[in-house]
This record gives structure tokens, C-alpha cells and sequence, in this order.
């Protein structure tokens, strides 16, 4: 079998499962989950230090960036001058390039702004950054931001957190076909079958958050988000039959007493 | 009794003493420097360069990290 390769911004990686780090119960609990999932790729957000509480856990002390690759991510940014502010900040902690474009429009649907989203992702890549963009699951934008620079293109399978699955199956085979960078679902799946359908719809990835960090049992559902991907890809490579209106039967039609 | 300047570290407005440099309040506040960026009036400071920066009234710094997110 043909070597199957997930190559973003020329790094290879095993795993197609990217998940986030927020929402979870304790640093602990996040740790494990990313563990039993398998990700290579964890987004990670900006914030302030804690100044007067000193003890507050850090992050990088539970999840190690040397064996872990942090993707920075602008959530919480309106605006392409704070995410620019935030990314750059980002690659000043410690040379991150590759970061994760996430500017947000409206704070009820969490939709993307994706007027500033082009105009910050031209910016980030003049400026060397190698760019995953958080979009909306519209093909012509999803080809301009191709033509901008953007290193993967990242559309919402429904609103931030709704775990809503795929809304639009149709939008993501299109913008699928026409485009060869990486195509990570990116939002709003609820359960592992959604990224087994993401999967299977042709992405190179899926990046889950809320659905394994608020689900009841997170690390069984890290694990349930680990082996759907792997089984969709799978399905997606071997290459589906075609559905029919009428049965077709299992059993050969002949020799039957 | 020595000359104090007010700051802003983190939204937080402070107190500290004339003549302090960005160093001194990264070492106050215990700062895991490989593990931040700061920023001096929204720009970034290079953090080697730390003790030759002597702030004045009315800064604002801003030191982040990265925490658990989507």
C-alpha cells in the first residue's frame, strides 16, 4: 500500500486528528485526552500571564511543545490587528510559524470574518508565517485565501462548540476538489461518526475540541475521535460503491434449491 | 524614601520604583522567560534585551503565554 502522508507546511505527521486544548477540567485531564487521541497537533491560545497567582499551571509544563506541535491560535480576535498582534506574540514565545488564522465576526454564531481573515492571512504569509485558516465553507473563498497564501484551508463544519456535524457536505466536496493544500474540518463536529464523515468526504484532517473535552467520558471519546478519522480515511481510500435506488442481493442468483 | 513610577503590568496598574528596567519585573514576578513574549507599549521586546530597558510613567506592559484554546 501506497504510503499514506499527511504533510502540512512540509512537516509529516502520523496522525490526522488535530485537537484543541481548552474546555477541559484540568491540565491532567487535557493531557491524557491528547494522549489517548493520538493528535501530533494541539492548538494552543494567547493569553495574559497569571501575575498574582504564581502557582496556576502552565500549560507547556503538562503538554511538551518538543513532542507536541503547538499551533497557535487567534481565538477571541475581531479584528485582523488583533490577530496579527496575537500571532506575532505567538512566534516571539518561541518561533512559531505555523499558527492557526482564526478571526471571528459575531460573538452569538462565532461565525468567521473572513474579509479580515484574507487581509490578515496576505500579511502573516509575507511575514513568513506559515498560515491555517479558520474559514467559512464557502469555495470561493476558500481559493482566495489559497491565493493568498494560507497553508491549509480550514472550514467550519457548523458554528464554534454547536457540535452540529457537517452542515454543508456539498460546499466541502467542492472546495475538496478543487483545491491540493490540506483540508481540515475545523469546528463544530458533536461525535466521532462527524469525523469519520469529514473524513470520508475526501479532508486530509479534522480538528476537534469541545466535543472530546465536554463530552462525558473525554478520554473514550478521545479515543472514539482517534479511530473514526483513521477508519475514514480508510473508507475514503478504498474508494466507496455507488449507492441504488433498488437492493442488489449478497448471494449469487443461481443454484438455489 | 525613593521615587516611584506607575506601570500597567498585565491591565494591572502598579507602583514601582524610578530607574526599574523590564528585567526587574520580570525577575519580581518570577517570569518563566523561555516560556512568554512581552510587549512594552504594544510593542515586542526582544527579551534578551531585557536590562537595558528603563521604563517610564505610563507604560503598559504585556507579558502572555499560552493556556489551553481551541
Amino acid at each position: 500500500m501506497k504510503k499514506d502522508k499527511f504533510i502540512i507546511s512540509k512537516k509529516n505527521f502520523k496522525s490526522r486528528l488535530i485537537v484543541g486544548t481548552g474546555k477541559y477540567k484540568s491540565m491532567q485531564e487535557c493531557a491524557k485526552a491528547i494522549n489517548l487521541s493520538g493528535a501530533e497537533i494541539v492548538t494552543v491560545a494567547v493569553r495574559r500571564v497569571n501575575i498574582t497567582d504564581k502557582k496556576k499551571p502552565l500549560l507547556m509544563d503538562y503538554i511538551d511543545p518538543k513532542k507536541i506541535t503547538y499551533l497557535p491560535n487567534t481565538a477571541g480576535c475581531f479584528n485582523s490587528k488583533e490577530a496579527l498582534r496575537t500571532l506575532r506574540l505567538a512566534r516571539e514565545i518561541g518561533g512559531w510559524k505555523l499558527v492557526k488564522l482564526e478571526v471571528l465576526g459575531d460573538k452569538k454564531n462565532l461565525f468567521p470574518e473572513m474579509i479580515e481573515t484574507l487581509k490578515s492571512t496576505e500579511i502573516l504569509t509575507k511575514e513568513g508565517f506559515k498560515v491555517m485558516v479558520y474559514c467559512n465553507d464557502d469555495p470561493l473563498m476558500a481559493k482566495r485565501l489559497e491565493n493568498a497564501g494560507a497553508c491549509a484551508i480550514m472550514p467550519l463544519a457548523a458554528p464554534i462548540g454547536s457540535g452540529l456535524g457537517i452542515i454543508n457536505e456539498i460546499n466541502i466536496q467542492i472546495i475538496r476538489k478543487q483545491t491540493k493544500l490540506p483540508l481540515i474540518i475545523d469546528a463544530g463536529l458533536g461525535q466521532a461518526s462527524d469525523a469519520a464523515v469529514a473524513m470520508e468526504l475526501g479532508c486530509d484532517g479534522v480538528l476537534v475540541n469541545t466535543a472530546i473535552a465536554k463530552a462525558k467520558k473525554p478520554f473514550q471519546m478521545a479515543l472514539a475521535f482517534k479511530n473514526a478519522v483513521i477508519a475514514g480515511r480508510q473508507s475514503y481510500l478504498s474508494g466507496r460503491i455507488k449507492k441504488t435506488l433498488y437492493g442488489n442481493p449478497s448471494s449469487p442468483k443461481s443454484g438455489i434449491i | 524614601m525613593k521615587k516611584k513610577i506607575k506601570i500597567k503590568l498585565n491591565g494591572k496598574l502598579k507602583a514601582i520604583n524610578y530607574n526599574s528596567t523590564l528585567f526587574n519585573i520580570v525577575q519580581k514576578n518570577k517570569i518563566p522567560l523561555t516560556k512568554v513574549a512581552i510587549e512594552l507599549n504594544q510593542e515586542i521586546v526582544d527579551k534578551k534585551k531585557l536590562k537595558s530597558i528603563n521604563l517610564k510613567n505610563n507604560d503598559k506592559i504585556e507579558i502572555v503565554h499560552f493556556i489551553g484554546g481551541g
